[in-house]
């Protein structure tokens, strides 16, 4: 167990009510140099640290992802053009989307997650930080995998959503599909992990006060994506290990000839899959619900309503999937029910769009660079969302669907959407995260060359799908009229690569000579903004007492928490009361002589990574058969899980 | 070797009085819902497995009744000896309900007997499993002969994988209840193992209905 001491809470007796320094007394984080270095690193379980680590992976993968995707523009660019093998084609635009999915956005959320939640809820730690640790691993490792084969015999080449039985082993010999869905599956391990952690964090570790209904709106779209999660990943899982089983002990799940269905694939993948956009929207949502407030100095309009309309998104999240089947032929009823299930979720969605633009009215509006992006993300999401609506008609969609047009709209929705917020947060919250503010006119610079040339990439698309152009073809013929559109997009794709390295070179530029940041430089109006930037190794010197929505902005001005209209739990005679009271349970400690309080944070642990690193060795068993021979499996196998149990054993009876 | 590095954030000026107790804030205070962080773990993941066990009982209800050749469930099916491994699984439920009341009542021994045997009950299951396995397996039904192999073989195998690690997670906490370290206080620790075991055994319930006793 490590001990951070910590100077004990307030020395004023007679702190004014309200005072910020009533509240946190945490000095700046100076940390002991000596838990520092590569070590610290693996061994951490500070949700902080994990969070800047999934950031730093994300973004890396992000860029692996972006240059696929430059390879597969430049291939494009003109008709019948065959600088990259159809083959290629196929491993490119498959590792493309799993890249950017799996490894990209949801990790690029989890940096959010894990360095946000805990503060917001006013938590030392998320529930279970070796088990974070653990999630963040393994995370690794199945990256790793999905990434190791493009250098062992071939990457996957089905697709990001492998129909059945093209992934068969009579149709994908090679190993690319086996790294594909072991490593999906080592991902899921990752996801499910992480998500029984924050789900148990939110709902658990919450402080005094901080009532459902105060959460921060992010809190709460993050709770609903780890339910998602939780009920949404399972049914990828079963579908991967009956593909597993078909590739290895020959079983007939997705075997034609053996009666099995191969849309049976297509359902449990769907049924996992639509949720899964949803699992990759909402934290964005939230991020844009922190954002716009703070900068139209306004609170949240609606703020129960976007709760609510969050929650229904998750709830109807399970009843769309086969819209993404209209093209499969289920029948005019099933086409019919999920149509209208489909068009209905564009309900929630509206609302909160209003919401957001009705919380910047009247309100007086800066256009920093986060608010810049989390305005784009409302404008962005809008053209994505209409598209979206219209596939959800089932005629339109099998005009528009396997298209281009599809893929305008999945990027109009992830790039518009997720993307659009993930940067809005990265640009927000980055003076807390680094102790820096992020250079404000490279950002303006980013945001502009980011939105034109996002549009002149994907903009055209629409077009060019409705033309004709088929998604995943390596190339095209001139006679289809789609040479110019195609040539837009792969200038504008260029564009994009430089903006993004802009907005790379914007981070590192700032982490070393950005303006020091003070602790709560926007004005915000959620707890992480109650500590120093960056926060010390404890969070909290004190676990603060919440009494309003928007808890710091309510102690930052007591005066005014009637701006709390559902929950008045403490009126505004009362908050004074209880903070003098809060202040009161400290001073005796003080004045007792013990000059500082001993905070009890989790000790760093690489028991997590050793089990990680077990997971590995066993996944790479079932890997390395086609490359080693069969006398792999054994080998890989019982070392692997000799690795793993020894890690749980090390794990379980560390002093946690 | 993790313990030689703690955090040390500042060190705390000498103190000017005899030091009397710090004040020592946990990392995890106390719940705002009053349920222990690993019980509502366990609850969550359990809602989880209920879609997974959901996922593989839905890919059998699909496949029921379609596969090209046999063996077919009602030529191999021998309902009255599954029953038994039926009734032995629910058993358990049952003993397990008395290992955690004797824990909570402070009845150690009475506990341990409890938890083995429904440690014991668990594997007589699994031994029951493991025959009517090998018997299929002789009437010539494989995992890849036809779709009701690869979907039962699935189905019950990942059921039985369930019951396996329940009952090494039984025998791991009767083996620290032997070394004395399992008392009154640490019930919760039984009770989340319980939770669990019985999720495994209400499985068991809705496979022997589906798969078993509703004809094809």
């Amino acid at each position: 167990m490590a001990v951070v001491t910590a100077p004990a809470a307030p020395v004023e007796p007679v702190a004014p009510v309200g005072h910020t320094d009533g509240l946190v007394v945490a000095p700046p984080s100076i940390v002991d140099p000596a838990y520092q270095g590569l070590w610290s690193w693996l061994t951490t379980v500070d949700h902080k640290r994990i969070g800047i680590l999934y950031g730093i992976s994300a973004a890396t993968f992000f860029v692996i992802g972006g240059l696929e995707a430059l390879v597969i523009r430049l291939q494009l660019w003109e008709p019948n053009n065959t600088w990259v093998s159809a083959q290629m084609f196929n491993s490119l635009f498959t590792m493309h989307a799993t890249t950017m999915i799996f490894l990209a956005i949801m990790p690029m959320g989890l940096l959010f997650f894990n360095y946000l939640i805990p503060l917001m809820i006013g938590a030392r730690d998320v529930a279970f930080p070796r088990l974070n640790a653990f999630s963040y691993w393994t995370f690794i490792m199945g990256g790793i995998l999905l990434n190791l084969s493009f250098l062992l015999g071939g990457a996957p080449d089905a697709g990001w959503f492998g129909y059945a039985n093209l992934t068969t082993r009579t149709y994908s010999p090679g190993p690319g599909i086996d790294f594909w869905m072991i490593g999906l599956q080592v991902l899921g391990v990752a996801s499910l992990a992480g998500a029984l952690n924050f789900f148990v964090t939110i709902v658990n570790m919450r402080a005094p006060g901080m009532g459902f209904m105060r959460l921060p709106i992010f809190v709460w779209m993050s709770l609903i994506t780890m339910i998602l999660l939780l009920l949404a990943f399972p049914s990828i899982t079963v579908g991967l290990i009956l593909l597993m089983f078909d590739r290895f002990f020959e079983t007939n799940f997705y075997s034609v000839p053996h009666g099995g269905d191969p849309v049976l694939w297509q359902h449990l993948f769907w049924v996992f899959g639509h949720p899964e956009v949803y699992i990759l929207i909402l934290p964005a949502m939230g991020i844009v619900s922190e954002i716009i407030p703070v900068f139209s100095r306004k609170p949240l309009f609606g703020y129960a309503v976007m709760v609510y309309s969050g929650i229904a998104i998750g709830f109807l999240a399970f009843g769309v999937w086969a819209h993404h089947m209209f093209a499969v032929g289920l029948g005019p009823i099933a086409d019919a029910v999920f149509a209208s299930s489909t068009m209905l979720i564009a309900v929630p969605t509206g609302v909160k769009i209003f919401n957001w633009i009705a919380t910047m009215v009247h309100g007086s509006v800066s256009f920093k660079t986060p608010m810049l992006f989390a305005v784009g993300f409302i404008s962005m999401f809008i053209i994505g969302g209409l598209s979206g609506i219209m596939h959800a008609s089932p005629p339109a969609d099998l005009i528009q669907h396997d298209t281009y047009f599809i893929v305008a709209h999945i990027h109009y929705v992830l790039i518009g959407g997720s993307i659009y917020a993930l940067m809005a947060g990265v640009y927000y919250w980055f003076p807390k995260m680094s102790g820096r503010m992020m250079n404000e006119t490279l950002g303006q610079w980013n945001f502009w060359l980011f939105t034109i040339f996002f549009n002149l990439t994907f903009m055209p698309m629409h077009w060019t799908g409705l033309l004709g152009m088929p998604r995943r073809v390596y190339t095209y013929d001139a006679d289809l009229g789609v040479t110019l559109l195609n040539k837009a997009s792969t200038i504008g794709a260029i564009g994009l690569g430089v903006a993004v390295l802009l907005f790379l070179i914007n981070v590192i530029v700032s982490l070393r000579q950005g303006e020091i940041a003070s602790a709560d430089p926007w004005d915000g109006a959620t707890l992480e903004w109650s500590l120093p930037s960056p926060p010390p190794a404890y969070n909290f010197a004190q676990i603060p007492t919440v009494h309003s929505r928007d808890a710091w902005w309510g102690m930052k001005h007591p005066e005014r928490l009637h701006l709390d209209p559902i929950e008045p739990a403490s009126p505004v005679g009362a908050a004074p009361a209880h903070a003098t009271e809060q202040a009161h349970e400290v001073v005796p400690t003080a004045r007792a002589g013990a000059q500082a309080a001993v905070i009890h944070m989790p000790s760093p642990s690489f028991w997590p990574l050793v089990v990680s690193v077990g997971l590995l060795i066993t996944a790479c068993g079932v890997l390395f058969v086609d490359l080693l021979g069969s006398v792999a499996l054994p080998i890989f196998l019982v070392i692997g899980l000799m690795v793993m149990i020894g890690g749980i054993f090390g794990w379980s009876y560390e002093p946690a | 070797m993790t313990q030689a590095l703690p955090v040390l954030v500042e060190a705390a000026p000498p103190p000017t009085s005899p030091p009397s107790e710090p004040l020592v804030l946990e990392h995890a205070h106390p719940s705002i819902g009053g349920l222990d962080n690993r019980k509502v773990l366990m609850w969550a993941f359990l809602g989880s497995d209920c879609m997974f066990f959901g996922t593989l009982i839905a890919t059998y209800m699909v496949y029921k009744n379609r596969s090209i050749d046999g063996p077919l469930p009602r030529e191999i099916f021998d309902i009255p000896y599954t029953s038994v491994s039926a009734f032995v699984l629910l058993l358990s439920s049952l003993t397990m309900v008395l290992a955690l009341s004797s824990l909570q009542r402070g009845e150690e021994r009475r506990m341990r007997v409890w938890l083995i045997a429904t440690a014991l009950l668990g594997t007589v299951f699994l031994g029951g499993q493991f025959y009517e396995f090998t018997t299929f397996y002789h009437e010539g039904l494989t995992l890849s002969r036809n779709l009701f192999g690869s979907t039962f073989f699935t189905l019950t195998g990942f059921h039985g994988t369930h019951v396996a690690i329940g009952v090494f997670w039984l025998l791991a906490l009767a083996a620290h209840s032997f070394r004395g370290r399992l008392h009154r206080e640490h019930s919760l620790l039984l009770e989340i193992a319980g939770l669990y075991w019985h999720f495994v055994d209400i499985v068991w319930i809705l496979i022997f209905t589906l798969v078993y006793l509703i004809p094809d």
